[in-house]
């Protein structure tokens, strides 16, 4: 299992280095980054000193060089709106993005998968259906608008939750439900696949025919072969979450790393972005590398090659 | 010595897989349904000049905020008016344009980007397969929304912006997909054949590879026409996609959530008509699916 | 006879519903066994064989509609068993091998789980007896390095190696009747014969009762001691093995006995025996003999109902007093 593990890790980290390249280069897309920091009303001189002062001046692979190393000591620059350093703002906000990021994964899974094995189990019965239905409307709901439709009805019409803001667990249940609801029809829709497709096998007859009970083939024999692709897919999902926190923390105003994306896009805080969307790259690349060795760790087929 | 009236030598041959096709697409209420929202909704946004009440753009500070007939309002503007007095329903009706527009330019760009890596990796295999195997890895790492917002903050939202950067984000479906169909597809014994008589790549490529994959290709563009155009709103809504006063369903929610606590409707009306676009092409993807290859139904 | 009578089937019937009719795939099957005797179930797929043999066992899919006059199992009626009795039957008392070994061990857990599994799901014994019976009946059942196999996956073993696996699990708790469907057929020829013996072996060294299942007609005539022969879901010929051979009475059962080279009979380079036509639908009413649309001999009479032929011992379903062979010789 270590030569994949080492193989796996080489293309994470290939994949890392040019994902950080293209973050970087993002930067130069308008052609000229010391007048769009500037601003319309700069004057020639104005830009001119600015594009000494933040270097762009020089060549571009060397400034993104200079930044890489930066980067991979943990710094991000400073930010041109806060004047603070961007590593330092970053990982205050991820707490509550990471906070959010679980629970609605959790969420997720905590729904998803018992409800994907009971729709395998019963095809075309009701909750079968029910299943269906959620999932195909999960995916066609566009997750900003759910999340105000959640505020009118719970924070407004019936005051139950509040409506944003990140002082208490409660602040977290409707971004949790937005966010997790985000990544759950992908979810039963495969523990619903895998568990028809295992149902069918012939070690689950087998199973069966050893006098196995019909709870016991369900877990122990069946779920337990389909959930290895779901594990994977709950990595992936998680991954494109934080990317995805950006539109729920800017509907509840929880003010994590998506909120601040946001606010930096807004205020064309480079440095910032190029750091924020090579931190959320690196998440997702972590989280899929570890997905796979999981998955290697939880199939023996894959285990002892 | 057999004889053909016996009962028993009836109907041992089945229906033809033509008759089976329409039989299958005649019973697919999901697939009849997606077919029937989204060819209503093509048709009001070709028709949107003659179909809307008003000029959306046309602001009225006098009749700002009037609510839909069903609130209360009148019926000379059905859905009401918005916080500039647009008619909301005009606003509605050319919304449909945006989405309708965006999702398709940009799944066409996503399409024709992903099916030409997807297919070369997996007819080419080897080097090219790697290549490819390697972009996809880094496409699904970057995040998208976060990497539009930025793009499009740089550049400037406008339509042809919007577009452009969505059409150059979302190929990594296509990718995935027709990288595995065309592997599936290359296997077959009757590429072989054809390349054993000498049959140039190309040729081989659209009379043997593309027929058979593209049943999957099709799926995939409606998939991703409804990503994007979820996108779209997405980016519109932050107020870093299409820019006012363009009427896109995405920005009239943002601009309807300030109300939200007084007039809901503002914000429930553009989301349920984006919802059911959405849900409508999705449920058209599905069932093509399952129409066409009900062995890969999950 | 009924004292060591062990399996008892009477007028034993299947329906699937299909959509627009029901498939009758299985119709009014009869048959005994005793402790200790081989039964062989012989027909070609689709015949209804394999889900005769679910059928007895329960483990019939969901919508398959069990019908008989009598199902009996050491004195339980598995017809009104409850699905607990069932459950304490199966692997206890009857076990079954499947045809595919390559895909009938769950591929998440070790052989040495999934054998003792079987052991512990009826005896309450410690993990560590459970493990000693594991490695004796791998043992049995040739496996060499027995106690080091246990930690091994499925992927890790040879066909041949997982159907000797599946046996020792069907075999964990001494059975009184193993079913096995087709056991050899995913196998190359070379080991289908070694596994074959064994089981031979093995079910006379333990005085099992064997359904065995099979399309080969050569395995039956090496180890069956009653043959069954189906068609499209019915019992045609019935009989002891060496009778059946010596006498094969229904044409689709010589028939069937055309298609297979015996040596010494059939003449080189002459063509091999085939039977014409196709396996008619068995969708909606059937009656009558459901090899008249591929017979030689078929006359209108076919359409009717027909009762079993021969005697107590050696039966044969067919409209023509002697299986129509008189008119078969005529024509030779």
């Amino acid at each position: 299992m270590l030569p994949f593990i080492l193989k796996r890790l080489g293309l994470a980290l290939l994949v890392a280095f040019t994902v950080s390249f293209i973050s970087f280069s993002l930067l130069f897309l308008s052609g000229d980054p010391a007048a769009a920091l500037a601003g319309e009303t700069a004057s020639g001189e104005d830009i001119e000193a600015i594009r000494r002062l933040y270097g762009f001046d020089r060549p571009m692979i060397v400034q993104y060089l200079e930044w890489l190393f930066a980067a991979v000591r943990g710094d991000f620059g400073e930010s041109y709106y806060f004047k603070l350093p961007v590593a330092g703002l970053i990982a205050e906000r991820l707490q509550v993005t990471m906070t959010l990021g679980v629970c609605g994964i959790s969420f997720a899974l905590l729904t998803a998968v018992p409800l994907g094995v009971a729709a395998a189990v019963r095809p075309n019965s009701i909750i079968d259906r029910v299943a269906l239905f959620l999932s195909v409307a999960g995916q066609a709901m566009p997750s900003f608008w759910f999340g105000l439709i959640l505020i009118v009805v719970f924070a407004i019409q019936l005051g139950w939750l509040p409506p944003s803001g990140a002082d208490s667990w409660r602040h977290f249940i409707l971004p949790t439900i937005v966010l997790g609801y985000y990544a759950m029809p992908a979810i039963m829709r495969l523990t619903r696949a895998g568990m028809l497709e295992v149902l069918n096998s012939d070690f689950i007859r087998t199973a069966r025919a050893k006098g196995a009970g019909e709870g016991r083939v369900m877990f122990k024999h069946a779920l337990r072969n389909a959930i290895i692709p779901v594990v994977s897919l709950a990595a992936v999902q998680m991954g494109f979450m934080l990317g995805g926190s950006i539109v729920v923390e800017s509907v509840f105003a929880l003010h994590g790393a998506g909120y601040l994306a946001w606010e930096s896009i807004a205020r064309n805080d480079l440095p910032t972005v190029q750091a924020l969307i090579l931190v959320f790259s690196m998440f997702y690349i972590v989280f899929t590398f570890l997905a796979d060795v999981l998955n290697a760790w939880l199939d023996p087929r894959m285990r002892s090659s | 010595m057999t004889d053909m009236t016996d009962p028993l030598m009836q109907d041992v041959q089945g229906p033809s897989p033509r008759d089976l096709l329409k039989r299958r697409v005649k019973g697919h209420l999901g697939l009849l349904t997606g077919v029937g929202i989204v060819g209503l909704l093509v048709l009001v946004a070709i028709f949107a000049p003659l179909l809307a009440p008003h000029d959306p753009y046309a602001q009225s500070l006098m009749t700002r905020m009037e609510p839909p007939v069903f609130l209360g309002g009148d019926w000379e503007h059905p859905l009401g008016t918005d916080h500039l007095g647009r008619d909301y329903l005009s606003r509605l009706i050319y919304g449909a344009r945006v989405s309708l527009l965006i999702g398709a330019v940009a799944a066409l760009i996503s399409g024709v980007i992903g099916t030409a890596m997807g297919v070369a990796a997996g007819y080419f295999g080897g080097k090219v397969d790697a290549v490819v195997t390697f972009l996809i890895n880094v496409r699904l790492a970057m995040p998208v929304v976060l990497v539009a917002l930025a793009v499009v903050a740089i550049l400037g939202g406008s339509l042809t912006v919007v577009i452009g950067v969505l059409g150059l984000l979302l190929w990594d479906r296509f990718a995935v997909v027709m990288r595995a169909s065309t592997l599936q597809v290359a296997r077959r014994d009757y590429v072989a054949a054809a390349r054993s008589i000498g049959a140039s790549t190309p040729r081989i490529l659209l009379t043997e590879i593309m027929p058979n994959i593209v049943n999957n290709l099709i799926v995939i563009v409606t998939l991703e026409m409804a990503h994007a155009i979820l996108l779209e709103a997405a980016l519109s809504f932050l107020g870093l996609g299409v820019q006012p006063p363009t009427p896109s369903w995405g920005l009239m929610v943002s601009e309807g959530k300030n109300m939200m606590l007084f007039e809901p409707w503002l914000v429930l009306i553009p989301g349920i008509v984006l919802f059911l676009l959405v849900l409508a092409i999705n449920l058209m993807g599905d069932g093509l699916r399952d129409v066409t290859a009900p062995e890969n139904r999950s | 006879m009924t004292d060591d009578t062990l399996l008892k089937v009477r007028n034993l019937t299947l329906d699937i519903p299909v959509g627009g009719g029901t498939l009758r795939a299985v119709r009014g099957i009869d048959f005994d066994l005793k402790r200790g005797e081989t039964l062989s179930i012989v027909g070609e797929s689709g015949s209804g064989k394999s889900l005769t043999s679910l059928a007895v066992m329960g483990l019939l899919g969901k919508g398959i509609k069990r019908s008989a006059d009598e199902m009996t199992f050491e004195g339980t009626d598995l017809l009104r068993a409850s699905k607990r009795k069932m459950r304490a039957l199966r692997g206890d008392r009857m076990a079954m091998i499947f045809q595919e070994p390559m895909t009938s061990l769950n591929p998440a857990y070790t052989i040495g789980d999934q054998l003792i599994e079987a052991l512990l799901l009826h005896r309450s014994v410690g993990r560590e007896t459970a493990r000693a019976r594991a490695v004796e009946l791998l043992e049995k059942v040739g496996i060499t390095a027995a106690e080091s196999r246990l930690g091994q996956y499925p992927h890790q073993l040879s066909g041949g190696l997982r159907q000797r696996v599946v046996i020792a699990m069907a075999l964990m708790c001494e059975p009184d009747l193993v079913i096995a469907d087709e056991p050899t057929t995913a196998l190359d020829v070379t080991i289908q014969a070694q596994i074959l013996r064994l089981l031979v072996d093995l079910t006379r060294e333990m005085n099992m009762a064997m359904i065995l299942i099979t399309h080969d007609l050569g395995v039956v005539a090496r180890v069956a001691d009653k043959v069954a022969v189906m068609y499209a879901g019915e019992l045609v010929e019935t009989g002891p093995a060496a009778s059946v051979f010596e006498a094969p009475s229904h044409p689709y059962t010589r028939g069937l006995l055309r298609c297979i080279p015996q040596p010494g009979k059939t003449e080189r380079g002459a063509p091999l025996g085939t039977i014409p036509g196709i396996v008619p639908s068995l969708i909606g009413e059937v009656s009558g003999c459901a090899f008249r649309t591929r017979c030689p001999h078929a006359v209108p009479g076919c359409r009717a109902a027909i009762p079993m032929r021969g005697d107590d011992v050696h039966g044969y379903r067919c409209v023509h007093p002697d299986g129509a062979i008189s008119a078969e010789r005529e024509i030779a």
